[in-house]
């Protein structure tokens, strides 16, 4: 198989709190895994195993303690772990997007236009970005009632979905999944099933965290089983 | 290319320094904060960058719109105050400091332009409207002076005052403190797409850690007149590694 | 009561003086419309009574100079017959009403209908210099505005002007650039005079006392009045003629005549308004001859 989109080697993650007399925590230790583009892979272990700490990681939300998150897609070549803001900026705005359960609220903003917003960022025209939007938001059953509306007053089932739906408009080489379908009842949980079949389908690398077995069975190229990777909690 | 790059720069009042080695650079399109409790030299970092105080030591580089990188501290008053006119703008904490208070809300957002020499009052005043619907301040207010205006008014007209003339780096401190939370959420909200739509290059002071999160890509947390601590806002917020960072994260949350 | 007979110097003010203000004097006419610092001193009158006129006509007045002095455009007023006493007693020279005649003329506010001649020199007593003061307090920032010549400012005052009233309210003090370089202030001219300082042939010197600043126009200096594009500046216009002497075209006076608003409009300016009376009677005896 060519490169993989995303490669992680000897990646190690601690962290110290200060405000604890410097306790270090140790979360991850000599974690490696590859996505290739066209496969899901999914962080498999028990909760507090750290697996949000690596889509985090992935993503240059937190910051790796050592170790290496190399990005190989759209002429990128980098590794986050030691990669400046800008490059990490840049490598989000055309390598890779990052799905959570929650909806950082922008106030005053309507729905169809927190949904389009990735898409005219990065160049698309306003009717078609949000004629885009706005199938997405029918697939996932919000009714378009609600779509000129702010997402803020939406219950949070709502809030989910649009939020998927955002995370899902743009297609990039590398989608980063944490629990996109916690808590959604079982027929949003298979169109986001389908909407993950289709970015594989155009060739998407998409590394994920699945809780609900079902789902998981069914997304799933391969698991990572994370708690293999796991440190043993030290105290200094 | 960037717009600005500072590199080491110190401010001392006296025998103590305000800031000190501060380094970092800026492209166009870029929301850096700066961050810290009051005392902390963020707010003499900014009038530093911005040649309202003196470098103490330390070079500010400004790439011109020609392209043309000027050392800030070796130009004239002049031509300091010819950016200021034309390229740069500063939103004040204060809006007294920032606007003329016995001038009205069309008169303020149209001084820039008649600063730059525009001579015709039905352009002028169509600008300055047009602004005016820009920032969220009705059309029938044009001719109101200021101090009869709300204080989230205040700061919407001061910011329509600098950004009528296209400026390219826009310095603000502190803009939202002072304002209620939901009147700060909604000029948080215009400074965001403002910016964005403009393609901007900010630097923001503040001590409120929301407001850099809401609006800046990248955070530098100022201590006792150093960065400690700098990077992508959402990984230094997220992901303190300083302790005073960890600190102020902390107690944010609690807060 | 027996009081000791004091001998003043020749225009009241001592021979140093006279040279420090000629000097300044000198400087504003060699930078036309720039506010030239100096040394203001007491004089026998009441601040912002006029002493900075006071002081330059003392500093200029020599044994053949012919002075008048009017204050609005007439020289009967109190004040204009003051100063002119004043000078005639301290200096002994020759003083006139006519217009043509004087070589010094000291006023507050007005400009002579009769147009000036070459060498004729016009002393202006200014209460405010500063046309940027009532946007701009403070003093080491105004200074920065003229050195840097940054005017965008005195523009939105006239914006202010036009925003509420839908013209430029000005009509005294109206902001004048000169020689295309320094921001003025006619101080506290009607702008109805202020094209008779575009190109004029006579010597303007501007004195402010109480804010000691010496500035001048000098013969042949362009100086224009500030307007925007689609509000160019326009002078004061009378529509009525002179109730006593029938001139049109010239600054009018109200008189109020009754307390029903029965009003007359005669020229400010005494000594034109004589004239042409007088012109206008001669004329009228030789018809009836």
């Amino acid at each position: 198989m060519n490169q993989p989109v995303l490669r992680v080697s000897d990646l190690n993650k601690s962290f110290t709190m200060h405000l604890q007399s410097g306790k270090e925590i140790s979360v991850l230790n000599g974690l490696e895994f590859e996505v290739h583009g066209g496969e899901c892979v999914v962080l498999d272990g028990s909760s507090g195993a750290g697996k949000s700490t690596i889509l985090k990681m992935v993503f240059g939300n937190y910051l790796a303690t050592s170790g290496h998150i190399e990005l190989h897609a759209r002429g990128f070549n980098i590794d986050i772990a030691n990669a400046d803001p800008r490059t990490i900026l840049a490598a989000r705005r055309n390598v890779m997007g990052y799905v959570s359960q929650f909806l950082r609220c922008v106030p005053r903003v309507s729905a169809l236009d927190v949904v389009a917003e990735p898409l005219i960022e990065r160049g698309t025209e306003y009717v078609e970005a949000t004629s885009r939007a706005a199938e997405l938001l029918s697939r996932l059953g919000i009714p378009e009632r609600l779509w000129s509306l702010p997402p803020a007053t939406f219950s949070g089932g709502e809030q989910q979905r649009v939020n998927i739906a955002r995370g899902f408009i743009v297609d990039l080489p590398l989608l980063l999944l944490d629990e996109p379908t916690a808590s959604l009842d079982s027929k949003n949980s298979r169109v986001v099933i389908d909407l993950i079949a289709e970015k594989i389908e155009r060739g998407t690398a998409i590394l994920g965290i699945f809780h609900d077995p079902e789902v998981r069975e069914i997304v799933a190229d391969r698991l990572i089983p994370v708690e293999d990777y796991v440190a043993l909690e030290r105290v200094q | 290319m960037p717009i600005l790059e500072v590199s080491n720069l110190g401010h001392r009042y006296g025998d103590r320094y305000g800031c000190r080695e501060v380094t970092f650079d800026l492209w166009p399109g870029e929301v850096l904060a700066i961050v810290g409790e009051s005392g902390s030299g963020k707010s003499t970092l900014l009038k530093t960058i911005s040649q309202r105080l003196n470098p103490t030591e330390g070079t500010v580089r400004y790439w011109a719109t020609d392209g043309t990188p000027l050392d800030l501290s070796s130009q004239t008053e002049g031509e300091i105050r010819r950016l200021w006119r034309t390229e740069w703008g500063f939103v004040h904490q204060n809006s007294e400091d920032g606007l003329r208070m016995r001038v009205s809300a069309g008169g303020n957002v149209g001084e820039p332009l008649m600063a730059n020499g525009l001579r015709h009052y039905g352009k002028i005043r169509e600008k300055a409207l047009e602004w005016l619907e820009r920032v969220e301040i009705p059309s029938s207010r044009v001719d109101d002076p200021p101090t009869s205006f709300s204080g989230g008014m205040r700061q919407r007209l001061q910011i329509a005052r600098n950004l009528v003339v296209s400026p390219r780096l826009v310095f603000m401190d502190e803009p939202t403190s002072g304002l209620d939370v939901s009147v700060q959420a909604r000029l948080l909200d215009l400074i965001r797409s403002l910016v964005s739509d403009l393609g901007l290059a900010v630097i923001i002071v503040t001590h409120d850690l929301a407001v850099a999160r809401m609006i800046s890509h990248r955070t530098l947390v100022m201590k006792d007149g150093r960065v400690i601590e700098s990077g992508l806002t959402d990984r230094v917020l997220d992901d303190p590694q300083a302790p005073y960072t960890q600190l102020l994260v902390s107690s944010i949350l609690q807060g | 009561m027996n009081s000791a007979k004091i001998e003043y110097n020749i225009g009241y003010i001592d021979e140093q003086t006279k040279r420090m203000i000629r000097r300044v004097m000198l400087k504003a006419v060699a930078i036309p419309g720039f506010q030239v610092p100096f040394a203001s001193r007491e004089v026998p009158l009441p601040r912002g009574w006029g002493t900075g006129g006071v002081q330059l006509t003392a500093s200029l007045i020599g044994k053949s100079d012919v002075l008048k002095v009017i204050d609005q455009g007439s020289d009967d007023t109190t004040n204009a017959v003051s100063i002119r006493k004043f000078f005639h007693r301290v200096s002994s020279v020759e003083t006139t009403t006519d217009t043509t005649q004087a070589t010094l003329i000291q006023t507050r506010h007005r400009i002579p209908e009769t147009p000036l001649q070459e060498g004729q020199i016009m002393v202006y007593q200014v209460p405010l210099p500063e046309p940027l003061r009532f946007l701009e307090p403070r003093e080491t920032e105004t200074r920065q505005l003229h050195a840097l010549n940054e005017y965008g400012l005195m523009y939105v005052k006239l914006y202010e002007d036009i925003a509420k009233y839908g013209h430029i309210a000005k009509t005294y003090d109206y902001p004048v650039i000169v020689n295309g370089r320094y921001l003025m202030a006619p101080s506290p001219t009607p702008s109805f005079d202020n094209p008779k300082l575009h190109q004029s042939p006579a010597l303007h010197l501007y004195g402010a006392g109480r804010e000691k600043r010496i500035y001048a126009i000098p013969p042949y200096t362009d100086v224009e009045s500030l307007g925007f594009e689609d509000y160019p500046f326009e002078p004061q216009a009378f529509e009525e003629p002179c109730a006593i002497c029938g001139s049109t075209g010239v600054y009018l006076d109200q008189i109020i005549t009754d307390d029903k608003g029965g009003a007359l409009y005669v020229c400010s300016d005494s000594d034109y308004c004589a004239n042409k009376f007088a012109q206008l009677s001669k004329e009228g005896e030789g018809v009836s001859e």
